[in-house]
């Protein structure tokens, strides 16, 4: 299983499945939406934040919440 | 009086939204803050055509409606209560042509509580650049509004916004999205219980955690039996929400949005490479702060020098030309000089807003916040409170201000709490009084100011203070917290100097009206106290010429003794007196114990406060440092001054809590006098502590 935090440079991915408890609801209303497609734009160093291209909407998350997020990749 | 109506501005953070307002209003608009929190509060009035004006009330910048912050909640209080007398006869939310999607999810939302909605698509000159094109009238036709496609930074599209204003009451307001479509079973559960409310109004109660104070409560009875439903249930059902509405937001602009994606590769995916790289993205961050320094100490040094010389020459004028007297001294020793106290700062803080605000306004604040958040966090803050620290640099005021966007609220505390160790706009005039006095003027290495190298250390100490603290505060506060953070990173833009220039000057105004009100009070209390007091102040030209009898002294050596004498009698120098004892170990004398005890309401106050004590009652113009100088121990008949008591005095400015202002600040952001009083304690303990151990080592 994939999640965000695996995500590197040039990969795209889809957006699968994450638990509604543990995201916060402001993430899914910046757009980081089930379905949606990913791509990692950059890393701060040892990976945390990362900063994410969801579908045109231009975010940074930390790895944390990263890693609760699953993917797949295309 | 024509009519006027009410406007609400709203929209996503990094929409432009605060540009849009300033067009609407330009310079007719006021600051302030809504009653009982901190949250800014701007309002402006825009005349739409002959006795027609619009009442435009900037409401914070927010994602949606479900509220995680205190900004939030005013918004959201504001559009559920129909008896505010700001509630908008008409909302305009602003969205970013870029980003239109998810800006369009609050439009539903709002559109959704029953207020006429105008949207605004800002940036429109940005489209062609980008490959976009947009069907608008079959837009307005699927959102059943009016859409105003318009440029700030190009000031078009305005008359036409003012135009649908004008219009609203034509506006359907019908819903975006059926409530109950959301969760049939659910919602139909809450209108049978509540047949005359508004469904969505309900669940908007239901959902949020906040403090509906002024909402009619009554007709909501038995709500809490809503409220108690599993919270993970109501988490469940807003998220279902979210992606109904951006179901909604999908199928409209399916066939309204078109975007060239080939061409949007561009400017800014360069730009992040660089400035947000692992090692340049550091290199050129530091290179900024170290411009933003620059400009705060040397830059801004020459107006200050020429702010202190008029104040000066005014003073001496006023005496010249006024009667002499008690009201002619009031004014010249006490009211001109507290009034330059203020004045001299704001060369400073309007540097400081001016480089805030350029870097919030290209946007790259939010790579500065990327960068910063995981060393930031291995101290227990967050990388938002980067920006907090830094303005810090300035005043604590606007800093603890500026932590309302962490998420997490130990994160936050942290930040406030911390945030008073570093070294303000108010700490330099002591320390450059101090360091000139007791730091030989040399170079080391034959290029490095000693001088310059201490003020730096005091400024390094002040930072190490804060991250120290706030490491010991992770470990020591028992606060359970989600940490989450999520940031937008906004696109890249040319700041509108428009914009910078309203928050400099807003920025400075509320400095000399908050701050400066405080100094000036200060300054007259302390001269009053200096130039009045008991018992023997009343004899004192009978005393010293008692005492000096038979002595041959000249007219000016007589009078100094006098000055002297009614100083140590005054109201003032009882107090010191009082203290002294507290204060001898540090190796103070009651002088500055006195400009020590009246620092604890502003730390500026200390220069103004031996400017007063030494000024009071002598007739030459010399400047306060070669008085310092001059100042003797009456018993060992050494400088007052020397380095030990010198660099005690630096470190008890460096770690002392002395500003009620930001105490009364910490206070409203933390809703509570709990966080406020264990910091000012905290903070001067540590301060007594080492100023002692400074003092008694290097004596």
């Amino acid at each position: 299983m994939h999640t965000l935090a695996s995500l590197r440079r040039g990969q795209r991915a889809i957006i699968k499945h994450f638990s509604v408890e543990d995201v916060p609801l402001k993430l899914l209303e910046m757009g980081c939406l089930p379905g949606n497609e990913v791509s990692l734009v950059q890393q701060a160093p040892f990976q945390d934040p990362i900063y994410l291209n969801i579908n045109g909407s231009h975010l940074a998350i930390r790895k944390a919440t990263a890693l609760l997020i699953e993917i797949e990749l295309i | 009086m024509g009519r006027q109506i009410n406007v609400a501005l709203l929209g996503n953070p990094n929409t432009g939204k605060t540009s849009v307002f300033n067009r609407l209003t330009g310079l007719n608009q006021k600051v302030g803050n809504y009653p009982g929190i901190t949250v800014e509060k701007k309002e402006g009035v825009c005349t739409l055509e002959r006795g027609l004006k619009a009442h435009i009330l900037d409401l914070p910048g927010t994602y949606s409606l479900n509220a995680s912050s205190l900004d939030e909640n005013v918004v959201i209080e504001l559009l559920l209560n129909k008896n505010d007398k700001d509630f908008p006869d008409v909302a305009i939310v602003v969205a970013d042509v870029e980003n239109l999607k998810r800006n369009l999810l609050l439009f539903t939302q709002i559109k959704d509580l029953g207020i006429p909605t105008i949207l605004a698509i800002n940036m429109a000159d940005r489209m062609k650049r980008k490959a976009i094109s947009l069907d608008i009238e079959q837009l307005e036709e699927k959102l059943e509004t009016k859409i105003a496609l318009i440029s700030s930074r190009k000031n078009e599209g305005f008359e036409t916004l003012k135009q649908y204003i004008t219009q609203y009451a034509s506006l359907s307001v019908k819903p975006c999205v059926n409530a109950s479509s959301i969760a049939p079973e659910y919602f139909n559960r809450l209108e049978k219980a509540f047949p005359d409310q508004d469904l969505y109004k309900l669940w908007l109660v239901i959902t949020q955690d906040v403090n509906f104070g002024v909402l009619e409560r009554g007709a909501l009875k038995g709500i809490a039996t809503f409220q108690t439903e599993s919270t993970s249930n109501l988490k469940r059902l807003q998220q279902k929400e979210t992606i109904a509405r951006y179901q909604f937001i999908n199928e409209v602009l399916k066939e309204t949005l078109a975007i060239d994606t080939e061409n949007a590769k561009d400017f800014r995916s360069r730009m992040d490479r660089i400035l947000t790289h692992r090692i340049w993205g550091y290199i050129i961050f530091f290179g900024i702060l170290l411009l933003i320094f620059q400009a705060i100490f040397d830059w801004s040094s020459y107006p200050m020098d020429f702010i202190d010389s008029t104040f000066a020459a005014f003073s001496e004028w006023t005496k010249a030309i006024m009667p002499p007297g008690d009201f002619t001294n009031l004014i010249a020793e006490g009211i001109i000089p507290g009034l330059g106290g203020i004045v001299i700062f704001i060369p400073q803080i309007a540097f400081l807003f001016l480089f805030i605000s350029i870097l919030e306004e290209t946007g790259y604040m939010s790579r500065v916040v990327f960068l910063m958040d995981r060393s930031m966090r291995r101290f227990g803050l967050s990388g938002k409170s980067v920006v907090p620290l830094v303005s810090g640099t300035a005043c604590a005021i606007p800093a603890i201000m500026a932590t309302r966007n962490i998420e997490s609220w130990k994160e936050r505390l942290i930040t406030i709490l911390v945030t008073p160790f570093t070294t303000c706009s108010a700490r330099l005039p002591v320390y450059l009084i101090i360091i000139a006095l007791v730091i030989p003027e040399q170079r080391v290495l034959g290029i490095f100011s000693l001088q310059g190298l201490t003020l730096m250390f005091l400024y390094l100490l002040g930072f190490g203070a804060a991250i120290f603290s706030a490491w010991l505060l992770d470990k020591v506060l028992k606060i359970r917290s989600k940490s989450f953070f999520v940031i937008e990173m906004p696109n890249y833009k040319v700041p509108i100097l428009k914009n910078v220039m309203i928050t400099v000057v807003e920025k400075t105004k509320s400095f000399v009206w908050g701050a400066g009100k405080i100094i000036l009070a200060i300054s007259i209390i302390l001269w009053v106290l200096a130039s009045y007091g008991p018992g023997d102040f009343n004899r004192a030209e009978e005393i010293i010429a008692q005492q000096t009898v038979g002595q041959q002294l000249s007219e000016t050596e007589l009078e100094t003794k006098i000055a002297s004498f009614k100083l140590e009698n005054s109201y003032v120098g009882h107090m010191g007196k009082f203290i002294e004892p507290a204060v001898r170990p540090l190796g103070y004398d009651w002088k500055i114990g006195i400009a020590i005890v009246s620092s604890f309401a502003a730390r500026e106050v200390f220069v103004g406060t031996l400017a007063t004590i030494y000024s009071v009652g002598s007739e030459e113009e010399e400047t306060i440092r070669n008085r310092m100088a001059a100042e003797v121990n009456p018993v060992l008949g050494t400088p007052i001054f020397n380095f030990a008591s010198g660099i005690s005095l630096l470190l008890f400015y460096a770690f002392a809590m002395q500003c009620m202002s930001t105490l009364a600040i910490v206070r409203r952001e933390t809703n509570s006098w709990k966080w406020p009083l264990w910091q000012l304690f905290a903070m001067s303990a540590i301060a007594y502590i080492v100023a002692l151990a400074a003092y008694q080592f290097l004596k």
